[in-house]
């Protein structure tokens, strides 16, 4: 288990007097103290952590953020935002020392502009909604992580989440215009707007994927698409894994994006099969669901050539969706892959790596590898198209040895993916999951640099600290230079 | 004045240590073709990133490319096109525009976060950046990002670079996701439309779903005295044939024609590269970005007062303005009339630039944030100084 900096005990001993102080600024019913209240804020969807909090908060307005972070910073106590509570990678676990900051009740949309194209939300408004609000009138909000139905906007712009369109569509960072957010100093900042373009530092790309450490995000501008007309899927069963990730790369070659590509191993595919007899190929070593989205013309033109390119790459069975209804049979099997193999498993740990994908057979292999060395199962999913992997280590946490060989195995497929040239997360965040993994991936210049753009935002770090950064670095320790020959100019000095 | 060229990471280190040490500014360039954007500088030695021009790698069926960020985009543009792949943010080529020998280098590309008329549909630089090294202020070699599209590792470092400016830190490699040209184009032409009534007939056709991947509109004095407003429909022919035919009966003009994939693309970089407006005819040029509805509005609040040429994109969300220099070329009025988003001086000799806040102003939490932004990867100011924000003395 990964290790939380210890409480500051002069925090915990002043819970009365601080949730006394927050009443001030949130009335009513928006400050919770009592335990029994505070259960339902205790873990995120990384369910192995649970942390009861000091406080709740549920502000309304951000002059209500902005007062509460202010009354934070100046008593120095620390924050931990938090929206739907989706995160799988602990983004949101509580600290025993800090406020919990929950902007569930900024649940409104405020603006919808089809002539603009955006919608300006409150943060708490979830994914889903948004698509439904704008729905007849044919648009869609195109990133569409698995949790839609629960996770909020002002999650995904904390973890800039992807989902399985994000190929052609791009994630949460290619689809949100502009935002509102409040600094720890309570200062409140727009970026970005209805427009597309925003000058000067892209600060709204670095909020993106920040994890609720550099500010705490109010309102959301997002653009919204018109759907496109139609969409069809093509379900391809292939021999082996070789096969089926030659195929993704023919696919691309041929200069074709569609609108999804996913792909699932054979453990993955029983087990969805199973659950939801989606009429998956049990004799397939992996399969491919291909969706191809736009019109007719162009679609019927798009699938010829993908059925094509699949018989060169030895595939066993394939099925072109003849019907919206079969379209949606073909995605209830992957869309299921995850409450699937919680049947066939007391727990899972899901994980979240992103490779070259003309590494995955490697990969795949080296997985299979492990799995006979930890003496665990593991289902994959993937979005082919990204090289998104997502194994799913099957193990029974009421066996604590089994949880800990399971993080183990965790952290050498994360292992795995970083040494082929991939990333340790491509759509869950660090959190505290890979938190103590970050070194594999970054030398310690790489992340002090990362640590320093957070005292530009967070000079004291009180943002959601114990996230991301395996080792705290005191701002005044990280501004300090080092220049050879002993000539030391200051931080301090002058600038030209 | 000096001119530091480093071929090494090394040897940037040791430079950036040196000019540290020394207390010298340092000039951050590529190959110089967009020195004029920014506001004037004082420093004492350029540093010239150039010699970081190697293409590293190149996997078309990764859709990705990591080069050096002195690697020139004519070549780069050359290699991604033999593979039939492309930036699909279609970085302008501005050296017309602004008087250049060519279109620069990746890093300049990146630090510009330059994008072209598929900004509206594709994004910009900052949408496609995977990762990047250099070397920050602090005379660290740092790296950030990956070489993977799905990416949450640690913060984006690789989009913070994107509209920099060279000011946080001296780029030697950066990783693009590449990704396939269109088969072929088409783009519907509707004449003599106003401006307000091709706002309007882009904004139909945005909403459509159609997929217009280019909405641009030529008002009659840049387009030979008929105004033109061009919707560009990319994609395999059987889609565009059907999405034309779609897309001509939605919208309605008093005149429309088509340009088959040839004329489309020679219009599109014309449009892209700023062609109306390029001429060295010595106007200041403005480059305004505003929610899509304003355009149309903001040149009729602006037109009566001032002598000027404008022409828009991205459906009426880009607006480029060539104004006379007089007045500060009109800086006070055009920031002024502006509803929302920004107006940057693209185009202007460098006193105007040292008298004019050449970038938006900030409002004051805003631009204190990004002076300690700044500061976290150059505390001492030694890259760039002064080019996008008046240092404080």
């Amino acid at each position: 288990m990964v290790a939380m900096p210890l409480p500051d005990k002069t925090a915990l001993a002043r819970r009365r007097e601080i949730a006394a102080a927050l009443r001030q600024f949130v009335p009513g019913e928006g400050v919770i103290e009592a335990p029994v209240e505070m259960r339902a804020y205790e873990t995120d969807g990384l369910t192995a952590y649970r942390q009861m909090p000091l406080v709740v908060v549920l502000p309304e307005t951000t002059a209500q953020v902005s007062a509460v972070l202010k009354y934070c910073h100046e008593q120095n106590i620390k924050v931990v935002p938090r929206g739907a509570g989706t995160s799988l990678s602990g983004g949101a676990l509580p600290l025993a020392d800090g406020v919990l900051l929950g902007l569930g009740k900024f649940n409104r949309i405020l603006d919808i502009d089809y002539a603009n194209r955006c919608v300006v939300t409150q943060p708490g408004v979830t994914n889903l909604a948004i698509t439904q609000a704008v729905q007849h009138k044919g648009f869609y909000y195109a990133p569409d992580p698995s949790s839609q139905i629960a996770c909020t906007i002002g999650g995904n712009v904390a973890e800039n989440s992807g989902g399985v369109h994000c190929l052609k569509y791009g994630l949460t960072a290619n689809n949100v215009l502009g935002i509102e957010m409040v600094l720890i100093t309570g200062e409140v900042i727009r970026l970005g707007g209805k427009h597309l373009d925003s000058e000067a530092y892209d600060l709204l790309g670095v909020m993106t994927g920040s994890e609720g450490l550099l500010g705490v995000v109010t309102e959301v501008t997002v653009r919204i698409l018109q759907k496109p007309e139609t969409a069809r899927a093509v379900l391809i069963g292939f021999p082996s894994n070789e096969d089926a990730g030659k195929c993704v790369a023919d696919v691309i070659s041929a200069g074709i994006i569609p609108g999804g590509m996913e792909m699932m191993d054979r453990p993955a595919i029983h087990a969805a099969e199973e659950f939801v007899h989606a009429g998956y190929p049990l004799e397939a070593e992996a399969l491919l669901i291909i969706e191809l989205d736009g019109c007719a013309a162009e679609i019927d033109h798009l699938i010829e050539r993908v059925v094509t390119i699949a018989e060169a790459n030895r595939s066993n069975s394939c099925r072109v969706s003849q019907s919206e209804d079969e379209r949606l049979v073909f995605w209830a099997g992957r869309k299921a892959a995850f409450p699937a193999v919680g049947r066939i498993s007391p727990d899972y740990l899901c994980m979240d790596g992103t490779i070259p994908r003309r590494r995955l057979p490697e990969v795949l292999q080296g997985m299979e590898d492990l799995s006979r060395h930890y003496g665990l199962r593991v289902a994959n999913v993937f979005h082919a198209g990204d090289g998104n992997l997502h194994p799913l280590i099957l193990f029974d946490a009421n066996d604590p040895d089994e949880l800990e060989r399971a993080e183990k195995f965790g952290a050498d497929i994360l292992r795995l993916c970083v040494k082929v040239g991939g990333v340790l997360t491509g759509e869950h965040g660090v959190g505290i999951e890979k938190r103590d993994l970050m070194p594999e991936m970054f030398s310690e210049a790489d992340l002090n640099q990362q640590q320093r753009l957070k005292c530009a935002f967070d000079a004291k770090g009180l943002l959601n600290p114990g996230k991301v950064f395996p080792v705290l670095h005191r701002c005044a320790e990280l501004g300090r230079m080092v220049v050879r020959g002993g000539k030391l100019p200051h931080a301090d000095l002058p600038r030209f | 004045m000096t001119s530091l060229k480093p071929a090494t990471e090394a040897e940037l280190v040791d430079m950036v240590q040196d000019a540290l040490a020394q207390r010298t500014p340092l000039d951050v360039t590529g190959t110089g073709t967009k020195k004029g954007i920014g506001r004037p500088m004082q420093t004492a030695a350029t540093l010239d990133l150039s010699g970081f021009s190697e293409i590293a790698l190149y996997e078309p069926e990764e859709l990705v490319i990591t080069a050096g960020a002195g690697a020139r985009l004519d070549d780069v543009r050359k290699l991604l096109d033999d593979k039939g792949q492309e930036f699909a943010f279609e970085p302008p080529d501005l050296s017309r525009l602004l008087g250049a020998p060519h279109s620069g280098t990746l890093g300049g590309m990146l630090a510009c976060n330059l994008c072209g008329p598929r900004r509206l549909k594709a994004g910009a630089a900052r949408d496609h950046i995977l990762g990047v090294a250099g070397v920050s202020g602090r005379g660290e070699a740092f790296k950030a990002g990956g070489r993977v599209v799905k990416n949450v590792t640690g913060y984006d470092l690789p989009k913070l670079m994107a509209s920099s400016y060279g000011t946080l830190a001296a780029l030697t490699t950066v990783t693009f996701k590449a990704l396939p040209k269109a088969e072929s184009e088409e783009t519907l032409v509707l004449e003599g439309l106003s401006d307000e009534d091709a706002v309007a007939a882009m904004s139909l056709a945005m909403q459509s779903s159609c997929e217009v991947s280019g909405a641009a509109h030529l008002p009659s004095a840049l387009a030979d005295g008929t105004a033109k407003t061009f919707l560009r429909l990319e994609g395999v022919p059987p889609s565009i044939a059907y999405r034309r035919d779609k897309l001509a009966k939605l919208l309605t003009a008093s005149g429309s024609h088509l340009l088959a994939t040839d004329a489309s693309r020679a219009q599109w970089v014309a449009l892209r590269d700023v062609h109306p407006l390029a001429a060295p005819d010595g106007r200041c040029v403005w480059r305004l970005s505003v929610a899509p509805m304003e355009g149309a509005k903001l040149v009729a609040a602006l037109k009566p007062h001032i002598d000027m040429r404008w022409f828009y994109d991205w459906a009426g969300g880009l607006v480029w303005l060539a104004v006379p220099p007089e007045n500060g070329a009109s800086a006070d009025a055009i920031r002024a009339a502006l509803p929302s988003g920004h107006a940057t001086l693209i185009r202007a000799d460098e006193s105007l630039r040292g008298q004019v806040p050449v970038f938006q102003p900030q409002a004051p939490a805003l631009a204190a944030l990004a002076r300690r932004v700044k500061a976290s990867f150059d505390p001492v100011g030694i890259f760039n100084p002064g080019r996008m924000q008046q240092e404080s003395a």
